[in-house]
C-alpha cells in the first residue's frame, strides 16, 4: 500500500472534526433516527432565550433551539454552522459570511441576512455585555444579499471570529423582536430559532421538552425525536437518576466531582471532560489588594507557594480539570508555556513571609485573613477547608465565612471581601476573557471586573497592544510578556483549569464533537 | 355555640386576620430587601459577564431603581387588588407561577396529611388500648424512630430501597415524562411517584399523632366518666370511640391545624430530594435568586393559609367539644 500507517494517522489528526458521524461509522455504528434523550438541567433556567439570559443552563438548553454563524473545534478553529463559508479581508477589517441555504425558523419563516444583521447589530448589542464590548467595534453591518452578510470593523480585531458561537451571538428572528422591548417580547417565553429542536413544553420545576424540528436545514437530521431536560435539584438524586438509567446524560455541575469515580466504574457509562475548551474556565483565589498585607507581592507569592494545586485537581476534583500554571489556561489561545506561577513549596512560602516582616506569634500565626467560600456546592466548601489547612502550614489563619449566592455576588462586586474563590470563562482568547481581570481600567464595583484592584501600567499597556494588533504573532509577543509579568506579580492565586464531567450512556453517540461540548445543537447525536 | 354569635365572631376574626396579614406583608418586604444582593447582581453573577449598563437596565426593568418606600407602596397596592406582581427574572406573573406549582404541593402535602392523620391516630389508639403489651411497645418504638430520624435521610433510604435495590418505584419527579397516558394509567403513574415523597413527609407526623393520641387517650381513660360508662355496661369498643378518643382529640386537632397551615408552604427538603415541582422549591429558589416578587407571593399565600386554618381549628374545637366556646 502506498499510504503508510503514519500517513493515515497524520491525515486523521489534520481533520479531527470532519470525523464525526464518520467516526461512528468506522466503528460499525450507523446513525439511527428516533428515540428520546432524557437528561438533566440544573439549576432550572429562568427563561430559555439565549440572548436574554446567559446562564450556563440556559445556554445548554437554548443551544439546541438556536444556532450561531459558526462553531468551534477543541482547538478553537471556526467551523461552519449557519455560515457555510466566510472571508476576511487582508487588512482584517472586512468579514463576509455566506449563509447556508434553506434555513428556516421554527415558525416557518426563512432565515436571511437581515436576521443576522439584526441579531448582531441590534439584539445582542442591546442585551449582552459580552457581545456589546466587541460588536461596538463594528462600523457597519450590511446584508449584501439574502445569503451574504458583511461586517466592517473600525479597527482590526483579531479575535473577532471567535464571537459567533450560539452561546454569544445566536441568530434570532428579526420579525419577532423588531420594534419591541427585546426582554419582554412574547418570543422570550416561546423561543423560536433555527436549531434542530424546537421548544415544545416547559412545566416549571419539572421538565423542559424539546421536539425534533422537521424543517431543519440539514437533510435527515436531527436523529433524535425529542430531548427532555428533567429538573432535579438535589445532587444525590441526580446521581441516582443517572445510575438507574432514568436519565442517560448529565453535564456541567450535575454530578459532584466526588461522585465521578463511581460513575467511571459503571460499565455502561462514559465520562468525558472534553468540550469546555471554547469557554476555558479558570479558577483562582481572588485577593483583595486593598486589604493588608495582600498588597505586598511577597505575601501573594507566599500564598501561591503554600497551595498544592495538584492535590486540588486530583483529590478534590478527582482529575476533572488540571492544575493552573498561570493566568491564561493552556487551552486558550496565546497561552505562554514559559510563564510559570510559583510552585508548591512550603519552605519558600515561609521564607517570603519572614522577609515581608510577618513573623509567627506564640500560636504560630503570622496574620489572619477572611475567606468567603464560593456557594456553588459541596466541592467548593471542601476547597475552602483545604485552603485553610494549606495556609495554616505557613502560619496564615484563614477564617472561613459561609454566604449564599446573592451575598457572595454583592460582596464580591463591592470589594467587600479579603479573599474568595472565583472562576471565569476565558472565551478562547485573552482579550475576550483574561484582560478584564487584570487591567486597571476595569477596576469597577461590578462582578467579573478587576475586583482585586490590581494595577500595573505595564500590564495595561501590553493588554492594549495585544487587543489592537492585527497580527497574531505580534499579539503572541505581547501576551507572552504580560503572562511573564503576571506570574511574578501574582495578583490572584490561580488554582485550576476547570472542566466539567459529561457522563452518558454508551448507547448515546456524538455527544462531544466541538470545543463547546454539550452546548452544541445535538443535530448529529443519536441513540444506537 | 349559639348560632347568633357566629357571624359576629367570624367578622371580628376576619378583620383581625386582614390586619395580621398586612403586617406580615410589610415585614416580609423589609426582611427580603434587607438580604444582601439583588436580583440584578445575581443574574449578572450567573451570566459570567456584566457591565454598568447591563445592571442599570435590569434594575430599571425590575423597578429596583425606585426608592424603597415607592416599591413598598406599589407592592401593597398590588396585594390589595390581589395582584401579586410579576417575576421579571422568569418573565411570568407571580400568580401564574404559584398557580403552576399549587396542585403539586397540595397533592403531596394533602396526601401526607391524610396519611399521617389516619395512620397516626389509629396507631396511637391501638397502642393506648393495648398499653403495656408488645404491640404497644412496637408502636412506641416505631413512633420514636420516625420522630427522631431526619427527613432527608428517611427519603434517601426509601429511595435506596424502593428505587435502586427493588426497582419498584421512581425516585424523582411527579409523573413519567414523554409517555402519552390518559385516565387511570395517568392517575396510577402520579400515584406511583407520590408514594415515596408522601411517605417521607408523612412519617414524622405519623409519629407526632401516634404519640399525642396515645398519651391523651391514656390520660382520659383514667377519668371518672369513663369508669362510669364502663360501670353502666357500655361495650368497650364504644367507650373507646365515643368516650375516650373523642375527648383525646383536642390536642390532635391543635396539631393538625398547625400542619394544615403548612400545606401550602410545602416542604423544601422533600420537594428537593424527590424533584417534586412544588411551592417549597419555588420559594427556596426565589430566595436564592432574590426573586423578591415570587418570594413575597409565596409568603403572602402561606400567611393567608395559616390564618385561615387557625380559624378553622378554632371552629372545630367547638364542634368536637361543645364546652369550648368561640370568642373573639
Amino acid at each position: 500500500m502506498a499510504l503508510s500507517r503514519r500517513g493515515l494517522m497524520a491525515a486523521a489528526a489534520a481533520t479531527p472534526f470532519l470525523m464525526r458521524v464518520e467516526d461512528a461509522l468506522a466503528q460499525g455504528i450507523q446513525p439511527k433516527r428516533g428515540g428520546t434523550l432524557n437528561t438533566i438541567v440544573n439549576p432550572e433556567p429562568p427563561v430559555l432565550h439565549v440572548g436574554v439570559n446567559n446562564q450556563a443552563p440556559t445556554l445548554i438548553v437554548g443551544g439546541k433551539i438556536f444556532q450561531g454563524l459558526l462553531r468551534y473545534s477543541a482547538k478553537l478553529e471556526p467551523m461552519p454552522e449557519l455560515a457555510k463559508r466566510w472571508e476576511v479581508s487582508p487588512d482584517g477589517l472586512e468579514y463576509t459570511f455566506h449563509l447556508q441555504e434553506n434555513v428556516r425558523f421554527h415558525d416557518g419563516k426563512p432565515m436571511t441576512a437581515e436576521d443576522v444583521v439584526f441579531s448582531i447589530m441590534k439584539f445582542h448589542m442591546e442585551l449582552s455585555p459580552r457581545a456589546r464590548g466587541v460588536f461596538a467595534r463594528i462600523k457597519e453591518g450590511v446584508a449584501v444579499d439574502p445569503q451574504t452578510v458583511k461586517f466592517t470593523l473600525s479597527a482590526p480585531f483579531e479575535p473577532f471570529l471567535l464571537m459567533f458561537d450560539v452561546t454569544v451571538s445566536a441568530i434570532v428572528p428579526k420579525h419577532l423582536f423588531e420594534g419591541q422591548d427585546y426582554r419582554q417580547a412574547p418570543a422570550v417565553q416561546k423561543p423560536v430559532g433555527t436549531g434542530p429542536f424546537r421548544f415544545a413544553e416547559w412545566q416549571r420545576g419539572n421538565f423542559i421538552r424539546l421536539e425534533r424540528f422537521d424543517g431543519y436545514w440539514k437533510p435527515n437530521q436531527p436523529y433524535l425525536d425529542a430531548i427532555i431536560y428533567r429538573v432535579i435539584p438535589d445532587s444525590q438524586s441526580r446521581r441516582l437518576a443517572l445510575e438507574t438509567g432514568q436519565v442517560i446524560l448529565t453535564q456541567s455541575n450535575d454530578i459532584e466531582p466526588f461522585d465521578v469515580p463511581q460513575m467511571r466504574a459503571q460499565p455502561n457509562l462514559e465520562v468525558q471532560t472534553a468540550g469546555w475548551e471554547y469557554f476555558g474556565p479558570l479558577m483562582w483565589v481572588e485577593l483583595n489588594h486593598r486589604v493588608k498585607p495582600l498588597d505586598d507581592v511577597r505575601v501573594r507569592r507566599a500564598l501561591a507557594h503554600a497551595v498544592n494545586r495538584d492535590f486540588i485537581a486530583q483529590r478534590l476534583w478527582f482529575g476533572i480539570g488540571k492544575p493552573a500554571t498561570g493566568p491564561v489556561a493552556s487551552t486558550t489561545r496565546f497561552h505562554e508555556p514559559g510563564a510559570k506561577m510559583p510552585a508548591y513549596d512550603v519552605e519558600a512560602a515561609k521564607k517570603l513571609l519572614d522577609e515581608a516582616g510577618l513573623k509567627p506569634n506564640g500560636q504560630g500565626v503570622r496574620f489572619a485573613i477572611k475567606h468567603m467560600s464560593l456557594p456553588y456546592g459541596e466541592v467548593f466548601t471542601r476547597l475552602a477547608e483545604f485552603l485553610r489547612q494549606s495556609l495554616r502550614q505557613v502560619g496564615v489563619d484563614l477564617q472561613l465565612e459561609s454566604v449564599d449566592v446573592g451575598t457572595w455576588a454583592q460582596r464580591t462586586a463591592n470589594w467587600d471581601f479579603d479573599t474568595t474563590i472565583n472562576y471565569l470563562y476565558q472565551y478562547g482568547d485573552p482579550t475576550l476573557g483574561v484582560e478584564r481581570s487584570y487591567v486597571s481600567t476595569n477596576i469597577k464595583k461590578i462582578l467579573f471586573s478587576n475586583v482585586s484592584g490590581y494595577a500595573n501600567p505595564k500590564v495595561d499597556e501590553l493588554f492594549t497592544e495585544a487587543r489592537d494588533a492585527a497580527d497574531p504573532k505580534q499579539r503572541q509577543a505581547s501576551f507572552s510578556a504580560v503572562q511573564k509579568i503576571l506570574v511574578e506579580d501574582v495578583p490572584l492565586v490561580w488554582l485550576m483549569e476547570m472542566a466539567f464531567p459529561t457522563i452518558h450512556d454508551r448507547k448515546l453517540h456524538n455527544v462531544i464533537t466541538s470545543g463547546a461540548g454539550v452546548h452544541a445543537s445535538f443535530d448529529d447525536v443519536f441513540l444506537a | 355555640m349559639e348560632p347568633s354569635r357566629l357571624p359576629a365572631f367570624l367578622l371580628g376574626r376576619v378583620v383581625k386576620a386582614a390586619i395580621v396579614i398586612l403586617a406580615i406583608v410589610v415585614c416580609n418586604f423589609f426582611l427580603i430587601h434587607a438580604a444582601p444582593g439583588d436580583p440584578a447582581s445575581i443574574i449578572a453573577g450567573q451570566s459570567g459577564a456584566a457591565d454598568a449598563r447591563f445592571l442599570a437596565q435590569l434594575r430599571a426593568q425590575f423597578g429596583l431603581d425606585q426608592p424603597l418606600y415607592v416599591q413598598l407602596w406599589l407592592y401593597l397596592k398590588g396585594v390589595l387588588t390581589l395582584d401579586l406582581g410579576f417575576s421579571h427574572r422568569q418573565q411570568m406573573s407571580v400568580a401564574a407561577l404559584l398557580w403552576d406549582r399549587l396542585p403539586a404541593t397540595l397533592l403531596l402535602t394533602g396526601a401526607a396529611f391524610v396519611f399521617a392523620l389516619v395512620i397516626g391516630v389509629s396507631m396511637g389508639a391501638l397502642a393506648a388500648r393495648r398499653v403495656g403489651t408488645w404491640s404497644d411497645s412496637l408502636i412506641t418504638v416505631l413512633a420514636l424512630a420516625f420522630y427522631a430520624t431526619p427527613l432527608f435521610w428517611v427519603g434517601l433510604m426509601l429511595v435506596l430501597l424502593f428505587s435502586v435495590t427493588l426497582e419498584w418505584l421512581p425516585s424523582f419527579g411527579m409523573a413519567s415524562v414523554g409517555v402519552e397516558m390518559s385516565g387511570l394509567a395517568a392517575v396510577l403513574d402520579v400515584g406511583e411517584h407520590l408514594i415515596l415523597p408522601g411517605l417521607t413527609l408523612g412519617l414524622f407526623y405519623v409519629a407526632v399523632y401516634a404519640r399525642l393520641t396515645r398519651a391523651t387517650m391514656l390520660e382520659v381513660a383514667d377519668q371518672d366518666f369513663v369508669k362510669t360508662a364502663r360501670a353502666k355496661g357500655v361495650p368497650e369498643g364504644r367507650i373507646l370511640r365515643r368516650h375516650i378518643l373523642r375527648n383525646a382529640l383536642l390536642p390532635v386537632i391543635t396539631f393538625a391545624g398547625i400542619q394544615a397551615g403548612q400545606l401550602i408552604g410545602g416542604s423544601i427538603l422533600v420537594e428537593t430530594v424527590f424533584a417534586w415541582p412544588g411551592i417549597g422549591r419555588l420559594a427556596f429558589e426565589a430566595l436564592l435568586a432574590r426573586d423578591y416578587q415570587v418570594l413575597m407571593g409565596v409568603f403572602f399565600l402561606t400567611s393567608v393559609m395559616v390564618v385561615l386554618f387557625n380559624l378553622i381549628t378554632d371552629l372545630l374545637y367547638a364542634i368536637v367539644d361543645p364546652r369550648v366556646e368561640v370568642s373573639r
